[in-house]
């Protein structure tokens, strides 16, 4: 079951391999896993998901990326979400390469469009930090 | 001429619905279906030797064992398949092939996508009504969904396929009314369709593009009215196929590709997996794109065909706005597509929904469609989608 913050929106349960990415995000910072041989990947996992190896490392990334693809959540499709609309969901292409999902805030929803500049942004709910993205 | 091993000889289908009056438990739906797919075979019960279901409630384990006991089948092909809207297809090639290697005779394809009874205070069942769940129990503890996805809001299907089709225009300036033709269209196939659930209403590309936005760019009329229902089907082999009153639809080609679960991680999201496996099922059948005669696409949204015409190789990427308007894709017309009016014109009764495009393909060669059959139907493209985009199914049906 997803665990709900106080104001109702759903919120991520950090697992022992993917905790220092929401810790970092506390920071205000991005970091991503890094494969010595096949480079960044996302989302962070166990095992480098090109080469199965696990001596990968996380590195800071640059919070930059573009618009890969978006919609603009009219009716909530989260039953927990319905009071947010209309919301941004996006998938982001980071700059080192691998693509992460996101909102897109801090704009009207119209001003969005495939291909635009990005920078994370970050939002404190409740114990969490939430990486979002605006539009540069 | 592709693979002639293993057909389709039997199929039922019930009526796609938004309540559904008396509530029935999956085995009880699926001991219903089988009954009637065995009697439209013309087969014995006793002939059964295989099993092929998606996961149900009351056995998550072990479902298999479960079934074949509840139906008193002695099995020798027993299968779940849980790649959501192309379990079916999934489903059909996997019996044929079982039946090829000469695993088992005959297998019954079993799609019960009914709700169960609910205990209430007085003990009766209560009346079950089709709804959403929004994620898909990808909310599990460990789960990549609920940390990097279900935050964001990405759940269900729509926002997903909302953000293909974004993309989509932001590349290939397909304009809106294209994509809603696809919807009009099969709609006029659904109104000859007796128990479509749109059976009853035709729509306009104005009544398309004047619908809600659910989530930009895709409007009300471009998806799926989630309903109950189910459908069976019976593969056997070739030679058993010959004393079946109907006429075989041999599975001559089929092929399976995913690559990814979120449409986040989609390696291209206008690369879709149909691309590799049509040009499986199409290299496996031994026959050309320009063979077919109906094709029965996997629609849960109009940008999903667009695709599917694309990537299964109807035409070249990008030009599937062009092919859509160039083409009549009415029953009557020069590409008929979704004959039944597919799931936008029919209905999607959960996981029976993915089945209707098999049992329409395989009503149309069998030349049982009713006033919308198709003239010299003989050979079928079909295909299957699941999840975001992700697990897709391509089957070639060819009548004997
Ligand atoms: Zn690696």
């Amino acid at each position: 079951m997803a665990k709900l913050a106080s104001d109702g929106r759903p919120l991520p349960q950090p697992t022992p391999v993917t905790q220092a990415f929401f810790d970092a995000a506390q920071d205000q910072r991005l970091i991503l896993p890094h494969c010595p041989r096949e480079g960044y990947f996302f989302y962070p996992r166990s095992h480098c998901p090109c080469c199965l190896k696990r001596d990968w490392e996380w590195k800071p990334a640059s919070g930059r990326g573009t618009v890969y693809a978006f919609t603009v959540d009219r009716m909530g499709h989260d039953p927990n979400l319905v009071n947010w609309v209309p919301y941004v969901v996006a998938a982001i292409e980071l700059e080192e390469g691998p693509r992460m999902t996101a909102n897109i805030v801090g704009c009207a929803p119209e001003d969005v469009r495939v291909g635009m500049p990005v920078e994370a942004t970050y939002e404190n709910v409740d114990d969490v930090t939430i990486i979002q993205f605006r539009l540069v | 001429m592709g693979k002639r091993a293993a057909a389709i000889v039997g199929q039922t289908e019930w009526e796609p619905k938004r309540e559904w009056d008396v509530p029935m438990f999956s085995m009880e739906a699926s001991a219903q279906l089988a009954s009637e797919v065995i009697a439209d075979a013309g087969f014995e019960k006793g002939e059964i030797d295989g099993l092929v279901m998606n996961p149900i409630a009351e056995s998550p384990m072990f479902g298999p064992s479960a079934l074949a006991e509840y139906l008193g089948i002695q099995s020798n092909f027993n299968e779940v398949v849980d790649l959501g809207g192309s379990t079916p297809a999934g489903m059909v090639w996997r019996a044929a092939a079982a039946i090829e290697v000469g695993a088992c005779e005959s297998v019954l394809v079993l799609c019960p996508a009914v709700p169960p009874p609910r205990p209430t205070a007085q003990g009766k069942a209560k009346r079950g009504r089709a709804r959403l769940t929004a994620y898909l129990g990808g909310d599990s503890w460990g789960s990549p969904q609920g940390q990097f996805e279900i935050p964001s809001g990405l759940v269900a299907a729509t926002p997903s396929f909302a953000m293909i089709a974004s993309r989509y225009r932001e590349q290939y300036d397909v304009q809106p009314e294209t994509l809603a033709k696809v919807a009009v269209e099969q709609r006029f196939n659904a109104n000859a369709h007796p128990t479509a659930i749109f059976r009853d209403k035709p729509i306009t590309i104005d009544d398309v593009l004047t619908s809600r936005m659910i989530a930009d760019p895709i409007r009300l009329l471009e998806l799926v009215m989630p309903c109950f229902g189910g459908g069976a089907l019976l593969l056997t082999t070739a030679e058993r196929a010959k004393r079946s009153p109907h006429r075989p639809v041999f599975v001559s080609g089929h092929g399976e590709h995913l690559t990814h679960k979120s449409v986040t991680y989609m390696p291209d999201m206008l690369d879709t997996p149909t691309r590799k496996a049509a040009d499986r099922a199409f290299k496996m059948a031994g026959v050309s794109r320009g063979a077919i005669d109906i094709a029965s696409i996997y629609d849960c949204f109009t940008i999903t065909v667009l695709l599917t015409i694309e990537d299964a190789g109807f035409c070249k990427k990008g030009q599937g706005g062009a092919f859509i308007e160039e083409h009549d894709l009415r029953f009557n017309g020069d590409w008929p597509l979704n004959t039944h009016g597919g799931q936008l014109g029919m209905g999607q009764a959960g996981l029976a929904g993915g089945l209707s495009h098999i049992t329409e393909a395989v009503l149309q060669l069998q030349n049982r469609a009713g006033k919308r059959q198709v003239k010299n139907a003989n050979l079928a493209y079909v295909n299957g989608t699941g999840g975001m985009m992700a697990e897709q199914v391509a089957l070639i049906l060819e009548g004997a």
